[in-house]
């Protein structure tokens, strides 16, 4: 028996959230007695396999394959680990990658499945106990999964990386990619390179209909850059195509589970809500103070968002 | 060509939730139910495709007879015949093992459904469906074109987008901005009402999860407001006060 977790990497080191993930795995390794087995797939060097190790893992296997990353081929590759370790829980961060993963495996091990959980599983005999959120952040489901095989997805910035783990051993590993792997063709990729992944940000900051238009992004951008936040926004901002569309933050654009959430012009559509509930601090600037996004911040200042911003900036310079 | 559109019947977007004393049901009075709104975008994918290459548009939902108006909605919109599987959609390997034995021998070169429901946020069950069927699958599409035999998609990836190639047949988890919503005309409301409605019985399935409990978010206390002329102050009470700065 074992924990199998799946790592994700961006640019060749693994992501945050790949980190939180392999750490709840360690914790419920400890429930378990027994080990976490992290896997790492595509190019990375020692240094960032042994993040792993830190972050709880005993054991690294890394398999080092080229070619288009597709849910189809992590997930053959993965139950093939899965099976040779025998896992009876196999973790990964809930991401749409994450959650290719995690059906094609629940099928291929004959697993139970949950994605999106919140907070390291329960173990109540052979059932793992968890909580996931539901109705897209307007309430919450405790879940039990049984039979052999659990398989898990992990909402992002729901569990504390842990950082004092021991040197893993890594393994270089091979196992078999499934024939539908090469179905699919890739033919290109279209990505903003150096900014931080929205997902994986610890603030955003978020432009709504109020800063007027796309021209008026700089401050938003500048604030974003200080704070060391991804950058965001609503709807009807991506609809008019003012921002990209996987900025878009809300019930039918992207959830955000950030430990600060900063809404700039935003009025705060139950839609958008939906979208960043799960944020632990929520901080809105707008100048209607009867906008209600304010009832679901925690701070908020009531002001005009070219006045407020700019004295944000500077005041956040001297930090 | 022949399309399978699966479609979830859920509350509403601005419906508020709540649940029955005892936690462990949904309670929909006053719920205004609707088409999945990822879904929508699946089932007007399959009317554009439907508009350009003859296609026929198969609905199916997994449910009680109450999805029946969110069924006739679909029809009403394009769809030429809906299969609703008896039964409620307890999870999401439940609804992916009646999608895959309804799909097994329908000859569909294309399954259709939103990223996620709106209900449960699993996320998987095209995955699923595609998997028990042995055939690839992409989520979420944002734009695709058929040609031939061959797709041409974009996929939303973290921090960006990614375009793949694909042949027919497989499975597709879509969302916006992949076709524009369509309204309902006059035309389509009649003829939905004779459209065949056809139910079948679910095939039976092993249950390895279950939803023990629901609950609701704790209220949120009342907003702490800084004044405008002092954002400085904010900066220092998420620092010291909220500590996360």
């Amino acid at each position: 028996m074992s924990i199998l977790i799946f790592a994700e990497g961006v640019d060749k080191s693994i992501k945050k959230s790949s980190l939180e993930a392999v750490s709840a795995g360690f914790a419920l390794a400890q429930k378990l007695s027994t080990e976490a087995i992290a896997i790492a797939i595509g190019e990375y060097d020692a240094a960032a396999l042994q993040e792993l190790g830190k972050a709880g893992a005993n054991k690294v296997l890394h398999v080092n394959v080229a070619g288009y990353p597709s849910a189809i081929a992590y997930a053959s590759i993965i139950a093939g680990a899965a099976k040779e370790a025998g896992a009876s829980v196999v973790l990964l961060s809930k991401s749409a990658l994450g959650d290719g993963i995690v059906s094609r495996l629940s099928v291929q091990l004959n697993a139970a499945s949950a994605t999106g959980v919140l907070a390291v599983p329960e173990v109540s005999g052979d059932t793992l106990k968890v909580r996931k959120s539901i109705y897209t952040g307007k309430a919450f489901a405790e879940l039990s999964l049984t039979g052999a095989v659990k398989v898990i997805s992990l909402a992002k910035n729901a569990v504390p990386v842990k950082e004092d783990g021991a040197a893993a051993t890594v393994e270089s590993k091979t196992y078999p990619l499934s024939d539908l792997a090469g179905k699919l063709v890739h033919q290109k990729e279209e990505k903003a390179s150096g900014d931080i992944l929205l997902t994986e940000a610890d603030i955003v900051v978020s432009g709504g209909r109020g800063l007027k238009g796309p021209e008026n992004w700089g401050m938003i951008e500048e604030l974003a850059k200080i704070l060391g936040a991804a950058t965001g926004c609503s709807k009807p901002v991506s609809d008019l195509d003012w921002r990209p569309h996987h900025e878009h933050v809300g019930q039918t654009g992207v959830k955000v589970s950030p430990n600060l959430y900063i809404a700039v012009g935003i009025s705060g559509a139950i839609q958008h809500l939906a979208g960043v509930s799960a944020s632990k601090v929520i901080v809105v600037i707008n100048k209607d103070p009867e906008a209600p996004f304010f009832k679901a911040a925690d701070y908020g200042i009531v002001g005009d968002a070219f006045e407020v911003v700019p004295k944000l900036i500077e005041a956040a310079k001297k930090l | 060509m022949k399309i399978l559109v699966c479609i979830t019947n859920v509350p509403d977007t601005t419906s508020k939730i709540s649940f029955s004393d005892d936690k462990k049901k949904f309670n929909d009075a006053g719920v205004q139910f609707i088409i999945g709104p990822y879904d929508e975008y699946a089932l007007s994918k399959a009317v554009d495709i439907k508009e350009k290459n003859n296609a026929t548009i198969v609905v199916l939902n997994v449910g009680g007879p109450e999805t029946e108006p969110t069924i006739r909605k679909a029809l009403a919109i394009g769809a030429d015949e809906a299969i609703r599987v008896n039964a409620a959609p307890t999870d999401a390997w439940f609804v992916a093992k009646q999608i895959a034995a309804v799909a097994k021998d329908g000859g569909y070169d294309l399954i259709l459904m939103g990223r996620e429901s709106i209900d449960f946020n699993g996320g998987v069950v095209h995955g699923m469906v595609a998997e028990l069927l042995g055939l690839p699958s992409v989520s979420p599409v944002m734009k695709m074109d058929l040609e031939g035999t061959k797709a041409t998609m974009a996929k939303e990836i973290e921090g960006g987008k990614e375009w793949l190639e694909v042949s027919l047949p497989f499975v597709a988890g879509c969302q916006e901005p992949i076709a524009e919503w369509k309204i309902p005309n006059m035309r389509g409301i009649m003829s939905a009402r004779t459209k065949p409605l056809n139910v079948v019985e679910p095939v039976a399935v092993e249950a390895n999860v279950s939803y023990d409990q629901f609950s609701l978010p704790a209220p949120k206390g009342a907003v702490k407001l800084v004044d405008a002329s002092d954002p400085a102050k904010l900066l220092d009470l998420l620092k010291n006060e909220a500590k996360v700065l």
